[in-house]
């Protein structure tokens, strides 16, 4: 299992075109709203929760279909499938693999993005412990997209239209810590929310992944 | 009384759709009509909300039937994973676009009464935000179905799709909560007396409702009969096309 992890996050790195990418789109989104709703820095220290938590969604999505798609196409995908690991924990790694290498780096990159929007200094906290709680359940989420679209040819737009729905609890309860920690509001209750959520998600989900791989698979 | 398991043989179910599908048309005409005329025309004007309290004839019962169609499709759905009845799948495929469109349609008159009552035409109230939240997830599950060539995987595929989309519907529901801003009245309907709507009300939507289960009913027959109908031709011309 390790092998494979260490597998997969050496392949994002080293293969170019997806590590940094999720990173450059997560830029690219926080840094193109003032443009769009102006530089009033009132207005962007309101919104900036939520402008950072859906740049980190968008920029997870994005790099969803490299889950199980170039795997699919080179036959790695059936060699795991036979091999004495059994799918679901494939699912999981290659859904942690998805984390170390997207929800780490957004994590990280947060804060300083969290800058250019002019978010307040006692946001900055809760929003690198919302996403760092919430980020591993889009990771899982997103996996489970990933492993329904993998048999079809230009599945990126149908896995987005399947995934983000999904995505709506965990971007509520994220966004709602972000926010309140910004406002110095009380978080407990969402913040307990999402960790629940999170826990859940990574509990059942790579039954419903691994199961619909092996459909795919057939 | 027989097995509704005999119905997942397609020859069976079509007679049976045969059978019963002109009468339940009738009936479905019959009670929407009614419940609708009734409704529009020998009902007071609510003492507020005037005369757009009639709209409550069809946003109620669609916004009923937008939910129960996709418990119908999860239960179909179960049935298809557990006991791979082809019906059964065809039937949650056949039942999506109708419940998609009772979902549009509670939407638009949602729309359409909060306007002058609420004074918008929408809200990011609770209710009305899960509702679109169910449309994203039928819209979803329609193009999965269509994405997917092969009929068995589709079926599947869609299946589990179904059972986590309700997880997450459900979440949703919950966690839009907690904007916690409703702007949405109650329950119209429910078993405690005290929150449902007044009598005159009450019964012509009775009626109404009765009327959109039957419609929904007749609906998903007719559209499952062409589904088995449609595969059984792709069946036959494959066929032709080997030999």
């Amino acid at each position: 299992m390790i092998a494979l992890l260490l597998r997969d996050i050496r392949l994002a790195v080293r293969a170019g075109g997806g590590f940094g990418l999720g990173l450059a789109f997560f830029l690219i989104v926080v840094v193109l709203v003032p443009f769009a709703v102006g530089p009033e820095t009132a207005l962007l220290s309101r919104i900036a929760p939520g402008v950072l938590w859906i740049g980190a969604l968008l920029a997870c999505l994005l790099s969803l279909d490299r889950i199980f798609a170039l795997d699919r196409e080179d036959g790695t995908l059936d060699l795991l499938a036979t091999s004495p690991l059994p799918l679901e924990g494939v699912v999981s790694i290659k859904a942690l693999a998805h984390w170390v290498t997207t929800g780490v780096p957004l994590v990280l990159a947060a804060p300083v993005l969290a800058v250019l929007m002019s978010l307040p200094p006692e946001g900055f906290r809760w929003l690198v412990i919302s996403l760092l709680i919430g980020t591993p359940a889009l990771s899982v989420i997103g996996t489970f997209g990933a492993a329904l679209t993998v048999g079809i040819k230009r599945g990126g737009l149908l896995m987005s239209l399947l995934v983000l729905p999904l995505y709506v609890p965990t971007l509520i309860f994220g966004a709602e810590v972000a926010r309140a920690g910004a406002e110095g509001l009380a978080i407990e209750t969402p913040l307990v929310l999402l960790a629940a959520l999170t826990c859940v998600t990574i509990a059942v989900l790579p039954f419903a992944s691994a199961a619909v791989l092996r459909m795919n698979l057939r | 009384m027989r097995a509704i398991w005999e119905y997942a043989n397609p020859k069976k179910f079509i007679t049976l759709v045969d059978r019963v599908l002109p009468g339940l048309s009738v009936l479905a005409l019959a009670a929407l009509s009614a419940g609708l005329i009734w409704g529009f025309f020998f009902t007071p004007d609510d003492y507020r909300q005037g005369a757009t309290v009639k709209i409550i004839y069809l946003h109620v019962p669609a916004a009923l039937m937008a939910i129960n169609a996709w418990m119908m499709m999860l239960v179909a759905s179960l049935i298809w994973l557990i006991r791979r009845h082809h019906v059964s799948a065809l039937a949650a495929r056949a039942a999506a676009p109708v419940g998609a469109m009772m979902t549009v349609i509670a939407l638009l008159t949602g729309a359409i009464w909060g306007q002058p009552m609420w004074g918008t035409w929408w809200a990011w109230d609770p209710r009305l935000t899960s509702f679109l939240i169910l449309f994203l997830f039928y819209l979803g599950y329609i193009a999965l179905w269509q994405a997917i060539e092969d009929d068995d995987t589709a079926a599947d595929l869609t299946s589990v799709l179904c059972i986590v989309g309700s997880v997450f519907a459900v979440l949703s529901r919950y966690a839009v909560n907690f904007w916690n801003q409703g702007l949405h009245q109650g329950a119209s309907l429910s078993l405690d007396k005290e929150e449902n709507v007044a009598d005159v009300f009450y019964y012509p939507l009775l009626v109404s409702i009765a009327g959109f289960v039957l419609l929904f009913l007749a609906l998903v027959l007719l559209r499952t009969r062409t589904e088995i109908r449609a595969r059984r031709t792709r069946a036959l011309l494959a066929r032709e096309r080997i030999t």
